[in-house]
């Protein structure tokens, strides 16, 4: 990895940091809102490992959506992002950096807290190492999409449920192939496949997310 | 013709409630669109031609005031 | 050919220019929906497995293809708008989208009432119909992003940006769901399946999707008119087309 990106990835990891315990907020909210769909839906251990792929990818994705603000809005706000711009920095390069910032701040903690929720919804070994395999790969993904759909709402006023609106619809791809690889490992079948359509997903992000992100981002600048 | 009586055509074999709410639906849809799209370009002018006369008399106001400025300053 | 795209670039070209299309189309819009309606009403035959429900076929599948090609007309013209900073793409662009809802709406509203003498169900979690229930999504969003500035020139770069985004995700947000439907729907009847088109049948779809065809260019040309009154109002030619009248 190029060390100039490297340090921007720093940056933004302490940007975060400093504001509060703000980072901690998605953790708590996957916590919370998995917590829910048991006391809504049914204790039943089984029905519960069967919906548990789908509420745990759900709620890592809307985790994933609730972290995306932190990581702009206040850089925004405060002018950061600007002066890295004008002194010089790709966005493409600020928009890795921001996304690579975000994963190690909230997906990769999701990833970790992941096997938690699958022990609470009594899923098995094998399909709670698949949940963290999928998230592993997928968690990358929902960042650079989001980091897409944040960067054009960057300085309007109710950017949050605007973001939603644009940015779900993207997700949608990621989420059936994430839940459908932990359901196929929860009933013995392979997974194989719907991993490998998570990482091809990552690569294309990899590769086009960069330059949207930073084409929207000198809009809203501008 | 595939239909022997209008009676026919209108129950469509039993589906007409279905086929005839389709076609209802979307032709009305495309009829008030339609019409719509039409009358925007109309009230677009209709606003268009109060702008002008806003921006007229507003113009006139700052020429006549630049006017009595002017007189004031001789 | 080049004068001839940088009088399509101009606004006042393209608004005299659509002010003598307009009359043809809407002429060629009402006598095609008359052929396409009477050919799919009257003189096409039943299905043998449909029965007459197959003549929501005529309506249905003419929205369901102008809603993603009008999707695909709007990014690329936004595209182009961003790329050479082109005033009038732009405006096509966003006069796009609204008329590109409508038809998904349309075909959302017409795929339902079809699964209902079909599946027994007014909707299933059918590929097609959450595909287009997506697309709707993403329409919505383009207006919603477009709606939320208040700087014009912004707005039509940030939509624009999504547009092209979505256009390289609706390949992928189609497979997927095409996928997941394939899992969990087992062997579902599609309501397309079947070997060969009857003739008369297939004049019928052919003629109603011109129809649409035609009938979305000219609300487009409608629709953009009244968005070049709107950005232009500062420039003198329609100050004087306006209060000459």
């Amino acid at each position: 990895m190029s060390s100039p990106l490297w340090s921007l990835v720093k940056r933004e990891i302490s940007v975060v940091l400093r504001s509060q315990s703000e980072f901690v907020y998605p953790l708590a909210f996957f916590i919370i809102v998995t917590s829910l769909f048991p006391l809504a839906v049914t204790p039943d251990p089984v029905q519960l490992a069967f919906l548990a792929p789908g509420i745990i990818w759900v709620a890592a994705l809307l985790s994933i959506l609730l972290s995306l603000n932190g990581f702009y809005q206040a850089d925004y706000e405060e002018g950061g992002l600007e002066q890295l711009l004008l002194a010089g920095v790709p966005g493409s390069s600020i928009v890795i950096a921001k996304s690579a910032a975000n994963w190690l701040v909230t997906g990769l903690p999701l990833v970790m807290i992941a096997p938690l929720i699958g022990v609470l919804f009594n899923i098995d070994m094998q399909a709670n190492w698949v949940a963290m395999l999928s998230l592993l790969l997928g968690t990358p993904t929902l960042c650079l999409i989001g980091s897409i759909g944040m960067c054009l709402t960057l300085g309007l006023r109710n950017g949050g449920v605007l973001l939603t609106l644009l940015v779900l619809p993207l997700f949608i791809p990621v989420l059936i192939f994430g839940a459908s690889a932990v359901q196929a490992a929860s009933i013995g079948l392979d997974y194989s496949g719907q991993l490998a359509i998570l990482g091809a997903l990552l690569i294309l992000s990899i590769i086009l997310a960069p330059h949207a992100g930073a084409a929207a981002m000198k809009i809203s600048i501008d | 013709m595939y239909f022997q009586s209008f009676k026919e055509f209108i129950e469509m074999g039993g589906h007409g409630f279905y086929v005839w709410l389709c076609y209802g639906v979307v032709l009305s849809g495309l009829v008030s669109y339609f019409i719509y799209s039409k009358q925007l370009a109309k009230r677009n002018q209709r606003n268009l031609i109060k702008f002008y006369k806003r921006m007229d008399a507003r113009s006139q106001l700052n020429a006549n005031n630049q006017l009595n400025a002017n007189n004031e300053a001789q | 050919m080049w004068t001839w795209f940088y009088q399509l670039a101009s606004p006042k070209w393209f608004y005299q220019f659509s002010n003598k299309l307009l009359p043809w189309f809407r002429a060629a819009t009402f006598i095609l929906f008359a052929a396409g309606l009477a050919l799919g009403l009257l003189f096409s035959p039943l299905d043998y497995q449909q029965g007459n429900t197959v003549r929501i076929l005529y309506i249905h599948v003419p929205a369901a293809f102008l809603s993603m090609f009008v999707y695909v007309l709007m990014a690329l013209s936004g595209g182009i708008g961003f790329i050479w900073r082109i005033k009038m793409a732009h405006i096509v662009s966003v006069s796009c989208a609204p008329i590109g809802a409508i038809f998904t709406l349309l075909a959302l509203i017409t795929g339902a009432i079809w699964g209902k003498p079909t599946w027994g169900t007014y909707w299933v979690w059918d590929a097609r119909l959450t595909s287009f229930l997506i697309l709707l999504f993403l329409y919505l969003g383009f207006m919603a992003l477009h709606n939320a500035f208040d700087d014009r020139k912004t707005a039509d770069r940030a939509a624009a940006i999504l547009a092209l985004v979505g256009l390289v995700n609706i390949p992928i947000i189609h497979f997927s769901v095409e996928w997941w439907n394939s899992l969990h729907q087992g062997a579902t009847i599609s309501k397309f399946e079947k070997p060969s088109m009857d003739a008369d049948m297939l004049k019928a779809l052919l003629t109603m999707i011109v129809a649409f065809q035609v009938y979305f260019v000219t609300v487009l040309l409608q629709r953009v008119k009244a968005e070049i009154l709107l950005r232009e109002k500062l420039s003198g030619w329609v100050k004087k087309l306006v209060t000459n009248q």
